[in-house]
């Protein structure tokens, strides 16, 4: 049970209250969460890879990635540090693009970025229209510091759980926690359960 | 300790707010007695959550900028204009007040005694408050790892906690000031933004390999972390926490 704070009122939206999970508050900023500099890969050296629990590695370089069919996405963007920013819009390639036609066993994904980063999640959660390789935020090519040139969106979850400067996605078998995952932050990270830290 | 405060449930407790420091005309230190805090390691957060009469329920993080010291932990919260939060916290709050908390959270951007040095801290504004809680921990244990702090400010009155680091500095601390916006008549430091020359200059260098530690706005943090790359410290030595530009 909480204890009411003496004096505080607070401020709330009532339009979007049913798009504000619990803990959040809504901007309209952008902000950044990384946990090191920012990396600058060239597009010419930039390459996005499928491996792990797949017959053979699937590689696109950024012209093969960027002739694939791509969409128009508008999501609400959760992140854990509290904001949430309503009707963000995004274009991207949809991971059910990228994965198809490709045969796997597996359960659990790695994500993996340039600059070292990790996160994980369930197989289940990238497919069935849930998630997207984006390139482009709100008609202009994705910033180096928003994690460009290309980042993943997962909605759904925390945006921790969408990796900037994604490279590729390992395929496996058992699930392996990532950079925040092992360092306190939940494993799954579902707003709406406020899947914040180890425990929730 | 490393890390045994994240292995159970962070539950919400109630924090009583004890001291108040009036630290520059914009940030203000409040200092809290939390009965069951089970500990933290320099770098760490909180997360504070407020409670309306209605049941409005509202949260932020602030970084922990005092040295892990039994039950009390200390929050430096700059005075926003227009915040939802930082108003509250700063005029509103009386001691003997109480809210909830709950944490320790994070733990990458952390340093231990064990670590040692040498290390290159750079704080920008309120991005000072967790590099302070290493300077803090280092003073506390007698460490004398070789640090070298940077920290730049907007003005001379906005610097934080200047009285103790001038009384800190020594026995391998080396503190180093830039004023962005006005100097005092007679300045001799640096004034202007951080920038390659001036990481350069204050060290140590990427031969030396120092662990670094940046905080602060997400321009500064930008500036800063690019700036130590083109210098040649690898990029996986640099720790970065960015606030919002919301900074609330």
């Amino acid at each position: 049970m909480s204890i009411i704070s003496r004096g505080f009122r607070g401020r709330r939206d009532a339009a979007s209250t049913d798009r504000v999970p619990p803990g959040q508050y809504v901007t309209r900023d952008y902000p950044v969460l990384s946990a090191g500099p920012t990396p600058h890969t060239p597009l010419t050296r930039w390459d996005f890879t499928i491996d792990g629990e797949v017959d053979e590695p699937h590689r696109w370089t950024w012209e093969e990635f960027r002739a694939l069919p791509s969409e128009e996405i508008t999501r609400d963007i959760h992140c854990v540090t509290k904001w949430t920013h309503l009707d963000m819009v995004w274009r991207g390639v949809s991971l059910d693009t990228l994965l198809d036609g490709i045969e796997t066993s597996a359960e659990y994904v790695v994500q993996y970025s340039d600059g070292g980063y990790t996160t994980n999640l369930p197989l289940e959660d990238l497919v069935d229209g849930k998630a997207w390789v984006a390139f482009e935020y709100e008609g202009q090519p994705l910033e180096p510091a928003h994690g460009g040139p290309a980042r993943m969106l997962v909605p759904h979850l925390y945006f921790w759980k969408s990796a900037k400067w994604v490279r590729g996605l390992r395929l496996l078998a058992e699930d392996a926690p990532g950079f925040w995952e092992i360092n306190g932050y939940h494993n799954y990270g579902d707003p709406w359960r406020e899947q914040r830290y180890w425990g929730d | 300790m490393a890390g045994t405060a994240l292995l159970g449930r962070l539950t919400w407790q109630l924090a009583e707010l004890v001291d108040v420091i009036a630290e520059t005309p914009r940030a203000t230190t409040l200092v809290f007695a939390v009965p069951d805090w089970p500990g933290h390691r320099a770098g760490q957060h909180v997360d504070v959550r407020l409670t309306a009469e209605d049941g409005y329920q509202t949260q932020r993080s602030y970084s922990i900028s005092s040295a892990p010291d039994g039950t009390r932990i200390a929050l430096t919260v700059v005075h926003v204009q227009d915040g939802e939060v930082s108003p509250y916290l700063t005029g509103e709050l009386r001691s003997g007040d109480q809210i909830e908390l709950r944490g320790p959270v994070g733990g990458y951007f952390v340093w231990e005694p064990e670590h040692g040095g040498p290390l290159l801290l750079v704080g920008g504004g309120s991005g000072l408050a967790p590099l302070m809680a290493m300077i803090r921990l280092r003073a506390a244990v007698g460490s004398d790892a070789e640090t070298r702090l940077l920290v730049s400010s907007r003005s001379w009155e906005d610097i934080l906690y200047r009285t103790e680091l001038e009384r800190l500095a020594g026995h391998g601390l080396t503190v180093v000031h830039t004023l962005t916006a006005s100097r005092p008549s007679g300045w001799t430091g640096y004034a202007r933004r951080v920038d390659a020359d001036m990481l350069a200059e204050v060290g140590p260098g990427p031969a030396a390999r120092p662990q670094v530690f940046v905080c602060g706005p997400t321009p500064f943090v930008e500036a800063v972390a690019e700036a130590l790359v083109t210098l040649g410290h690898e990029p996986r030595r640099i720790k970065t926490e960015r606030f919002g530009p919301t900074g609330d």
